[in-house]
């Protein structure tokens, strides 16, 4: 088990160079000079040159890299050129926003998705089923941006449930911090419910007509038993997997959801830095999300390592 | 826990939608429209606007300009504090202003460009030393390079002084969360502090137009900056609402590339008829009609019709494709003449361009419009990669900070390459005269040259629109379309 570790290890660390080359390399194929945004309207070309200079954007790119690199190495995430606040501090402030948000839309997910699965599935080729493909359809070709809009519009403007945006700390007041996140949360979640939905409906299709679940029948227990304990536990398994792969796309669909209802995590702070050109935060957020990323997938392998000793070798 | 909730229900506070996230908020270094609302209400000034744009005390009390033009005298108000407990006298002023001066990165620099020392003359006065007499100087003071900084702060904050900002202003800061909220809370030391009613007010930044005006009409806000031109019956349908307005000092225009590259070889730049002709074709009052329900204001000048160096005697061309036609045909231009259209992606100025499009193409014009992400299409105007441009100019309240830097040879801004001997002597000694009449004869003059043959076909001026719950009262909006607080009660 020490070798695979040591080995998975130790194929991160190219990984992560080349992610760090690729964020830079393609950022610097952005149109568009950091200097002149930075500058605003007063764009007196002395100050320009110094912004150049204090940002090193006058240096080959190659050279550019290497400090930022160095300073990543250190810990340093640089600084961004508008707020003149530290890029790790950003990344700190932001990233519990994003991660709660994800959390809660993951709830609604797997919360709205496997329910209506198993409901499909058991109740096949009935209303209910037929229902649940038309939510699952609908639920995959509504674009976020506008359910969203058309949510801040019922439950804020019309009703006055909710606040229509905005964010409060979970540790500030949790109350108000639902109020706030549960829309997003629910716009984040009902794409991924659909998929979950479909899959757990075919999944348990497959498992009601396995032979095991005929058995159960046979052997006299109740329907309800029969689906939840036998037919659904084996269902389960490609649909967790699938839901953690899905995690992936709740962190990319709150660059939109983030913008509409105005939560100030990574989506927000990336779009926002994406259109100043404030390359040290784009940089900062990508390799934090990339890292994310690989070790999570890390944590994956070892975790199937661990059920299947037989992929050890 | 009863007491404690009542006693935080009684805070009144005031809360404002703003369009964007502020960038840092320190005077110095601070650059965007937006966080010059923010700055209303923390930072003081040594002067500020009235209605009329007149510029009018606030931390300074007079000012002298010698008969020379080369010394300008200011006494400061007594009895003010920043929001440390240090005290405003003329060495802060000092410091301020040479801090602008001198910082490393500072933007107001080219503001301050005419100042070459600053001396205190006592406690309460200093003196501004000036290479050259320069009129528009007082204007500058009213904005942020006239904003007074406490000197014990920002000496120990550096130039992280914009995290946490520490001026005179009526509201002292409290916190901020990037993307998400500015809180600033009432101080109690105030020079004018009976005039300041709120006991906290909350900005937060919500990009999207149309949950900006959500929020207002659920009740989540009390205060929206730059609400659409195309929501403005919505919010007048809604009797729980009302709206502010004032024309922007600023304006939207073309701008043409007379000699920048060699995207400038056209007869668009050669010959100035052939501009004559183009701005002969564009009915204004149309383009207001079509994308803005006629709610903006038409123009053809670098200020707008409103104000007081408005050039009345140039008035808005009317539409005349004869003309158009016959000065085309003068111009010894045959055919479809096609141009590079760069237009910034924006709703607004999209549907602006293609109501251009179509009325100059009845004349013979074809422009061929070029959606360009903003930030790339400020360094393709440098660069020259454009024929026409789709730019305006936020504004200043002196018309020379509309003008000069666009105008005048080899300015920054002077992006399309107009050079004009006549045009640069004239801006230059409108700097010079401080008497009104005198400087609007000068610029009479420049009107007469540079609206016919100039790179910029000034086309109108938007309306600063700001939507308020009726629970707000007391609120005024200046021509500068800032959100100043002073005043203002809560309901």
């Amino acid at each position: 088990m020490l070798t695979f570790l040591s080995q998975r290890l130790l194929q991160i660390i190219p990984t992560l160079i080349l992610v760090s080359m690729l964020i830079f390399g393609l950022q610097q194929l952005l149109p568009g000079d950091p200097a002149l945004i930075m500058a605003g309207e007063e764009r007196d070309p002395k100050v320009l040159e110094e912004i150049r200079e204090q940002y090193r954007l006058n240096e080959p790119i190659p050279i550019q890299y290497f400090y930022w690199i160095k300073g990543v190495l250190a810990g340093n995430l640089g600084e961004s050129m508008r707020l003149k606040a530290s890029v790790s501090s950003l990344v700190a402030e932001k990233l519990p926003v994003t991660l709660q948000l994800a959390a809660m839309a993951l709830v609604v997910a797997l919360g709205i998705g496997i329910p209506a699965g198993i409901i499909s599935a058991v109740k096949k080729d009935t209303a209910w089923d037929y229902g649940a493909n038309v939510f699952a359809l609908w639920g995959l070709s509504t674009p976020n941006f506008w359910l969203g809009i058309l949510m801040i519009f019922l439950f804020s403007v019309t009703l006055g449930w909710l606040p229509a945006s905005g964010y409060v700390r979970l540790g500030e007041d949790w109350r108000a911090s639902l109020a706030t996140t549960v829309m997003p949360a629910f716009v984040l979640g009902n794409a991924i419910a659909a998929v979950l939905m479909r899959h757990t409906r075919s999944a348990m299709l497959q498992a009601m007509s396995a032979d095991y679940v005929r058995t159960a029948r046979a052997k006299g227990l109740y329907e309800k038993r029969v689906v939840l304990k036998h037919a659904l536990r084996n269902a389960m398994t490609p649909v967790i997997t699938l839901g953690a792969l899905e995690f992936g796309t709740l962190l990319s669909g709150a660059v939109l959801t983030e913008q509409i209802f105005t939560i100030p995590g990574f989506g927000k702070l990336i779009v926002d830095s994406v259109f100043n050109r404030d390359y040290a935060v784009v940089q900062g957020v990508v390799l934090v999300t990339a890292t994310t990323y690989i070790v999570l997938n890390l944590l994956a392998d070892v975790a199937y390592v661990l059920v299947n000793p037989r992929l050890r070798g | 826990m009863g007491l404690a909730l009542s006693g935080a229900a009684a805070q009144s506070n005031l809360r404002i939608g703003l369009a964007e996230d502020p960038d840092v908020l320190d005077p110095t270094l601070a650059r965007t429209y937006v966080g010059r609302i923010v700055f209303a209400s923390i930072c003081d000034k040594l002067f500020d606007i009235d209605e009329k744009l007149n510029v009018v005390p606030q931390l300074a009390t007079a000012h002298e300009t010698s008969a020379d033009g080369k010394t300008v005298t200011i006494k400061l108000r007594p009895g003010v504090k920043f929001h440390d407990g240090e005290t405003f006298d003329a060495a802060a002023a000092k410091y301020s202003l040479d801090r602008h001066l001198n910082m490393k990165g500072s933007f107001r620099r080219p503001e301050l460009a005419s100042v070459t020392s600053i001396d205190v003359v006592d406690p309460a006065t200093i003196k501004l030393n000036l290479k050259e007499p320069f009129s528009p100087l007082l204007a500058q003071l009213t904005d942020r390079a006239g904003m007074m900084v406490s000197p014990k702060a920002a000496e120990a904050a550096g130039d992280k002084f914009g995290l946490k900002p520490v001026c005179a202003g009526p509201y002292k800061f409290v916190e901020r969360v990037q993307q998400d909220r500015i809180i600033v809370e009432k101080f109690a030391d105030y020079w004018n502090k009976d005039q300041v009613f709120i006991d906290k007010i909350t900005y937060l930044p919500i990009t999207d137009s149309t949950v900006r005006l959500a929020n207002l009409r659920s009740g989540s806000l009390d205060m929206i900056e730059r609400v659409l031109a195309t929501d403005i019956k919505t919010v007048r349908d809604n009797p729980k609402l009302k709206l502010v307005t004032a024309v922007e000092l600023g304006y939207q225009g073309l701008t043409i590339n007379l000699s920048n590259g060699p995207k400038a070889d056209t007869p668009l730049a050669k010959d100035a008829r052939v501009r004559q002709a183009f701005e002969l074709s564009i009915d204004r009052d149309a383009l207001n009609q079509v994308v803005f329900n006629g709610e903006f204001v038409v123009g053809n000048q670098w200020i707008n019709p409103t104000n007081p160096y408005y050039q009345q005697a140039f008035p808005v061309p009317k539409r005349d494709i004869a003309k158009a036609k016959a000065l085309l045909k003068e111009a010894g231009v045959t055919g479809r003449m096609s141009l590079d259209f760069m237009v910034p992606n924006n709703p607004e100025t999209r549907q602006v361009a293609e109501v251009l499009q179509s009325m100059v193409a009845e004349t013979g014009f074809d422009l061929k419009i070029r959606v360009t992400e903003f930030a790339t299409s400020l360094k393709q105007s440098e660069s020259g990669e454009y024929q026409l441009y789709l730019i305006g100019w936020s504004g200043r309240s002196d018309p020379d900070g509309n003008s000069y830097i666009f105008q005048v040879c080899g300015q920054p801004q002077n992006n399309s390459g107009y050079c004009d001997k006549d045009v640069d002597a004239w801006h230059n000694e409108a700097r010079i005269k401080s008497d009104p009449a005198e400087r609007k004869k000068i610029y009479e003059k420049v009107a007469a040259k540079y609206l016919p043959e100039g790179s910029i076909k000034y086309l109108y001026h938007r309306r600063v629109l700001v939507a308020l719950s009726d629970k707000v009262d007391g609120y005024k909006q200046m021509p500068d379309g800032l959100i100043r607080v002073v005043g203002v009660k809560l309901k």
